[in-house]
């Protein structure tokens, strides 16, 4: 395959920033998105060129790590993450567009590679249980039901990637928070921090700058995960409600 | 901060400020045409300035007209402050995007939408609302009382097709606005389950169609009436 790759370069944060295109040749359809991107990169580097930085750590599809807005979609055209993208997707010929995640709250550390350690912080601020220590409790010690479990779990594969936030016309985290609150509020563990959760989660998600939610949808489609809208309904249900019975006046 | 300004001033109390309004107008829309559907009696506009009458001596009715002038407000107020907010969350923009893929046009256009209507509201209000309040009304008499004849300020107005025109485009983008607007408010409410949601989409689009619908219905038949 023969194509034109148009790539934001960027030096830093405080560097304006821009397009440059890059034409590529030999690229075979079996290779990942992420192949393509080091064949261009080996390429830049033997030209004594500064090779294009971009996110990538396990390439399996499960860490989060590969972002990328591809053509005008998060991840590209499929609905995976960038990794499991292949340039089967793509025709001989194109031109590629490729820029990073646009976000107040993901500010760019360079080229393709975004900050998204606003995620982390919305974590930190509610998004676990706590645990005691002592000997290892029994298996099946707490009974769940197998339906709840299942849309805890679902909750739980979110991996953090931010296309949500990349997807969304207001770069709002209402997905991932959501995901977050919710795969704790279904579960016996989470009940002791429930409240206190969702109104510090949500107070950080609101402290990093990302927008509201206008209910579009557009996150819940290009999620590489799955998840679903009836999370961010379950996380404004926790809100609600913890902000009239929580004990914190 | 006390707790109800620190919930009201996030961005998920925002939108509940926005979704109760907005469902509250909706509600208003529906008593709205169930008036102005009576301009269509043919008994040359006495049921209809009879019921505005009414209207306006109910006690009820005036204070539920000051809470959704209240309402409207907010609504226009808090979808200002969310849009230079969902504005600043991306400074910079991307240069190509596929979002017709992911997401309805309306969804995504809800401000612009809105903003047409606010327009219309405004040319409404000022045509109808302040002439029926303030303006020099002409009377009419049914069975010795004495009435403002509302019917006949409505039907001058709907002789004029530039009139006709603006409303029945106006109620298009309204059509567009609800068909986002009444599923989207539930969900931010919270109320989404497998159970009810679809009911709630289908009412939606529903309402959506048919409530414009007989708004625009209105002018179109009184202006041909009037030819």
């Amino acid at each position: 395959m023969k194509l034109t790759l148009k790539v934001w370069r960027q030096k830093n944060n405080a560097d304006k920033g821009g397009f440059v295109s890059y034409p590529i040749d030999g690229i075979s359809k079996d290779m990942s998105f992420l192949e393509m991107m080091d064949v261009l990169n080996e390429q830049l580097t033997e030209k004594g060129e500064d090779p294009v930085h971009f996110d990538h750590d396990c390439r399996e599809g499960i860490c989060g790590m590969c972002s990328l807005h591809i053509n005008g979609k998060p991840h590209g055209p499929q609905q995976t993450t960038t990794c499991q993208l292949h340039m089967r997707s793509f025709s001989d010929g194109e031109t590629i567009t490729i820029e990073p995640w646009r976000a107040k709250a993901f500010p760019v550390v360079k080229d393709l590679v975004v900050d998204r350690s606003a995620f982390d912080r919305i974590i930190q601020a509610g998004g676990y249980v706590s645990v005691n220590t002592g000997g290892v409790p029994d298996a099946n010690e707490i009974p769940i039901p197998k339906k709840i479990a299942d849309e805890a779990f679902d909750a739980a594969t979110c991996i953090g990637c931010g296309a949500c936030v990349a997807a969304c016309k207001n770069a709002s985290a209402m997905l991932f928070t959501s995901a977050k609150i919710s795969q704790l509020a279904m579960l016996p563990q989470g009940q002791v921090e429930r409240k206190d959760r969702a109104e510090k989660m949500i107070a950080q998600m609101d402290a990093e700058g990302f927008g509201a939610c206008t209910n579009t949808g557009a996150c819940a489609a290009e999620c590489p995960k799955g998840i679903s809208l009836t999370n961010i309904a379950r996380m404004n249900r926790e809100y609600f409600t913890a902000a009239v019975t929580t004990e914190n006046v | 901060m006390s707790w109800v300004t620190k919930t009201l001033n996030s961005t998920l109390g925002r939108k509940l400020l926005m979704a109760l309004t907005g469902l509250f107008l909706i509600l208003f829309l529906v008593v709205h045409l169930a008036g102005n559907l009576q301009l269509l009696i043919p008994d040359n506009g006495e049921s209809f300035n009879i019921y505005a009458e009414t209207m306006a001596n109910n006690p009820f009715i005036r204070v539920v007209s000051i809470g959704n002038f209240a309402f409207i407000l907010i609504h226009i107020i808090y979808a200002a402050v969310l849009s230079r907010q969902n504005k600043s969350a991306r400074p910079v923009n991307y240069a190509t995007s596929k979002a017709s893929t992911n997401s309805t046009w309306s969804s995504r256009n809800m401000g612009i939408l809105g903003t047409v209507i606010l327009i219309f509201l405004i040319i409404h209000l000022r045509g109808f609302w302040y002439e029926f309040k303030f303006g020099e009304m002409p009377t009419a008499e049914y069975g010795g009382m004495i009435y403002k004849d509302g019917f006949k300020i409505v039907s001058e107005a709907y002789s004029n097709i530039l009139y006709v025109v603006i409303y029945v485009v106006s109620m298009g983008f309204l059509a567009f606005h609800l068909s986002h607007g009444f599923a989207s408010a539930f969900q931010t409410l919270g109320l989404n389950h497998a159970k009810y949601s679809p009911l709630i989409q289908k009412i939606g689009t529903g309402f959506s169609i048919l409530i414009p619908a007989l708004f625009a219905l209105i002018p179109i038949v009184m202006y041909i009436q009037s030819l």
